[in-house]
């Protein structure tokens, strides 16, 4: 090979010329004065500056995280034991139903699937749990999971018909599934007991039955239940929307088209979305039941579905945190309406004479609620309780 | 046979019902995109208007139902310009949402204004029968199809040769282009609600009537009209019209004839048959029978 061959710059044609330092070379540019931001961590928690994939990925973006959850678990742990019957009512309740916002969340904030259906697969988990638990004898560490994973087969067999319908033909074809649904648990009388409804037994792990643990409540004894349950629950969805199928959901929410251009698999991520709501709310809806220990059919309908939607939009549509914050909001709300109702003055305490009374004013706020959180906060209180973080994390140069 | 003929009379006219129901709901698509959850409880509020006027205040019948259609284009109106309005440009299912939120707030308001018990409207054709051969017609049926048709032939001439009409279209055809051509989009908005919520007293009026009583779960046989306006295709007034009389038929043809031929469906199947008819079309024909499917452009 000759040297007028080659072209200047390339390899050959350097071979002889003296060695000089080279841009490619791993060394020199280790070298290079560091970035001025790499050794501030403060400028870093200021604006929650992201230096790597892995830091966007990591569970805890701060080491507060570790800090704080440390704080929830103990606080959860003695809970049972400090706060009263009511309060412990109203947690196992948010905790349920944050379980079942969760799947919703999934599939509604991050797969952008609208669905009105949620009711019922909760119920198609309850009168499981009823069958399995009740009829066939089988132990709570069965059927919890087996009523999720019915649920998922049947979500299994709703998505293809995501897969179909786009945007609100999809929905009212979900609010079709929340009326057969109660057709079938009216109908299906040997399973689900008919319009009169069937009881549901209490979960029992190897001799420790969670509706009554040595003296404790039965709202005490089911709180050790729902919130490990709950904690789960929200560790796997945080680690779905963390990683690949996540991201799939996320792509397919954003603009479908264009994530099928980038090699997502619509059908497969659609319909797994649809499954692992499903399942989410089957084992919800086995806990609901379990926890109430009847149900009736007429409990799974479209207003229950509607309940589901308000807690992620009053949350935040697209965070998992907020699915839990809007669970406890819409179980709160009622109840204390319930508990003060003596102290409003304008509720008439008869539900027949017309006027507003509890129900009604509570269904009111209940509506006013959904109307206000999508004008004026679309973000929900996930993202209130975001700004409030970014302006403390900031103090005292918040602006 | 005869009993056949008075079933299909009777799918027919609760057929008008559904078809009036739908066109509100289309109405609304056409024109902003968005499926108006409230409807049933709009017709809820123009029945019970109807109510205040004829049986509260003693009003005249049909001067009442005209007064309830003026009051409830002003509802829509103050709906469109308060809240919706605000709306523009946020996601659909947003929009979709709020309408739910709404319907429960007016619901609400009709059981706190007026309870929970039936009440009677006092129409003037209350339960008088007509004898045609040998099939026994409710005078109100066959007023409901009277008025249906009337309002949906007016509709159809609205849309096709009024200024305004014609501007809906536009606008429903594509927003930017109908601004672009100084169409004024936020009053037509604001029609199409007014517009929509003056079908639905009218609407509530007949159903309160026939399938249903003056009670406020009226608003749930709107429910029941959904599959009336996918079934035609959201954005399709005729399959609105269409699809209301196939699920009218269908509903009181399972009604009288499911029970005996095909029981293992259980109790009550009739509620859920039009789900069924919706979803096993929508499977062949994912926009329903007329809509126009949805491009996407990349």
């Amino acid at each position: 090979m000759s040297d007028g061959a080659a072209p200047p710059g390339s390899p050959a044609a350097t071979v002889d010329a003296a060695p000089r330092p080279s841009r490619a070379a791993p060394g020199p540019a280790r070298s290079r004065p560091p970035s001025p931001f790499r050794r501030l961590p403060f400028a870093q928690r200021l604006t929650g500056l992201k230096t790597s994939y892995g830091k966007q990925l990591t569970i805890y973006q701060s080491g507060f995280g570790r800090f704080w959850l440390a704080v929830l678990v103990l606080l959860a742990a003695t809970a049972p034991f400090i706060l009263s019957d009511f309060w412990l009512s109203v947690l196992n309740f948010t905790a349920i139903a944050a379980i079942a916002a969760i799947g919703l969340n999934l599939l509604t904030g991050f797969t952008g699937q609208v669905s009105l259906g949620h009711a019922f697969f909760v119920g198609l988990g309850a009168y499981t749990a009823g069958y399995l638990g009740g009829d066939r004898g089988l132990p709570f560490l069965v059927w919890l999971p087996a009523a999720g994973l019915l649920g998922a087969l049947v979500g299994l067999a709703i998505g293809p018909f995501a897969l179909r319908l786009k945007g609100l033909y999809l929905a009212i074809v979900t609010i079709g599934l929340v009326f057969l649904g109660e057709h079938l648990f009216l109908n299906l009388r040997s399973i689900t007991g008919g319009p009169q409804g069937r009881s549901i037994p209490s979960p029992e792990i190897g001799g420790l039955d969670f509706g009554k643990l040595g003296g404790l409540s039965r709202d005490q004894s089911f709180f050790f239940l729902a919130i490990p349950v709950l904690a789960l629950a929200t560790l796997f969805a945080k680690n779905v929307v963390r990683s690949r199928p996540g991201r799939a959901f996320q792509a397919i929410r954003d603009r479908e088209v264009a994530a099928a251009v980038i090699g997502v698999n619509l059908a497969r991520y659609k319909v797994s979305a649809f499954a692992l709501s499903s399942f989410y709310a089957a084992a919800a809806g086995a806990l609901y039941g379990s926890y109430l220990r009847y149900v009736t059919p007429e409990q799974f309908g479209l207003l229950f579905s509607i309940q589901f939607v308000a807690m992620i939009i009053v949350g935040g549509v697209g965070t998992i945190f907020g699915s839990i914050l809007g669970a406890l909001f819409i179980v709160l709300i009622p109840r204390l309406v319930e508990q003060f109702s003596d102290s409003i003055p304008f509720l008439s305490k008869t539900s027949s004479g017309g006027g507003l009374d509890v129900f009604t004013f509570n269904q009111l706020i209940f509506g006013v609620l959904i109307v206000v959180f999508l004008v004026a906060e679309p973000l929900g209180l996930a993202g209130i309780w975001q700004r409030i973080k970014v302006y403390f994390r900031a103090w005292p140069f918040s602006y | 046979m005869s009993d056949f003929l008075q079933f299909a009379f009777q799918g027919l006219a609760l057929g008008a019902i559904y078809a009036l129901v739908a066109l509100g709901f289309v109405i609304i698509f056409k024109a902003t995109e968005v499926i108006n959850f409230a409807h049933g409880e709009l017709m809820l509020l123009g029945a019970y208007l109807v109510y205040a006027f004829h049986n509260e205040a003693n009003l005249n019948f049909y001067f009442s139902v005209l007064l309830s259609i003026a009051a409830m284009a002003v509802v829509g109106w103050i709906i469109e310009r308060v809240i919706l309005r605000r709306m523009v440009g946020k996601p659909v299912f947003a929009v979709v949402m709020i309408t739910i939120g709404l319907s429960i707030v007016l619901h609400q308001i009709v059981t706190a204004k007026w309870g929970y018990s039936d009440r009677q409207m006092a129409d003037p054709w209350v339960s008088r029968t007509v004898d045609v051969g040998d099939i026994r017609i409710t005078q109100a049926s066959i007023v409901t199809i009277l008025v249906a048709a009337g309002v949906l032939g007016l509709f159809f001439a609205f849309f096709r040769y009024s200024k305004y009409g014609v501007a809906m279209r536009a606008t429903a055809f594509d927003q930017e282009a109908a601004l672009a051509v100084g169409i004024p989009v936020r009053r037509v908005y604001a029609l199409s609600w007014m517009i929509a919520a003056a079908i639905a007293a009218l609407g509530g009026v007949f159903i309160s009537s026939f399938p249903s009583s003056l009670n406020p779960n009226l608003g749930f046989a709107a429910l029941r009209a959904f599959p009336a306006a996918i079934l035609g295709g959201l954005d399709s007034p005729g399959g609105a019209v269409l699809g209301g009389f196939i699920i009218g038929e269908v509903e009181v043809l399972m009604q009288a004839y499911q029970p005996d031929i095909a029981p293992w469906l259980g109790n009550n199947f009739h509620v859920v048959a039009a789900y069924v008819v919706m979803i096993l079309v929508l499977m062949v024909r994912p926009y329903g029978l007329f809509g126009t499917p949805q491009v996407e452009r990349v």
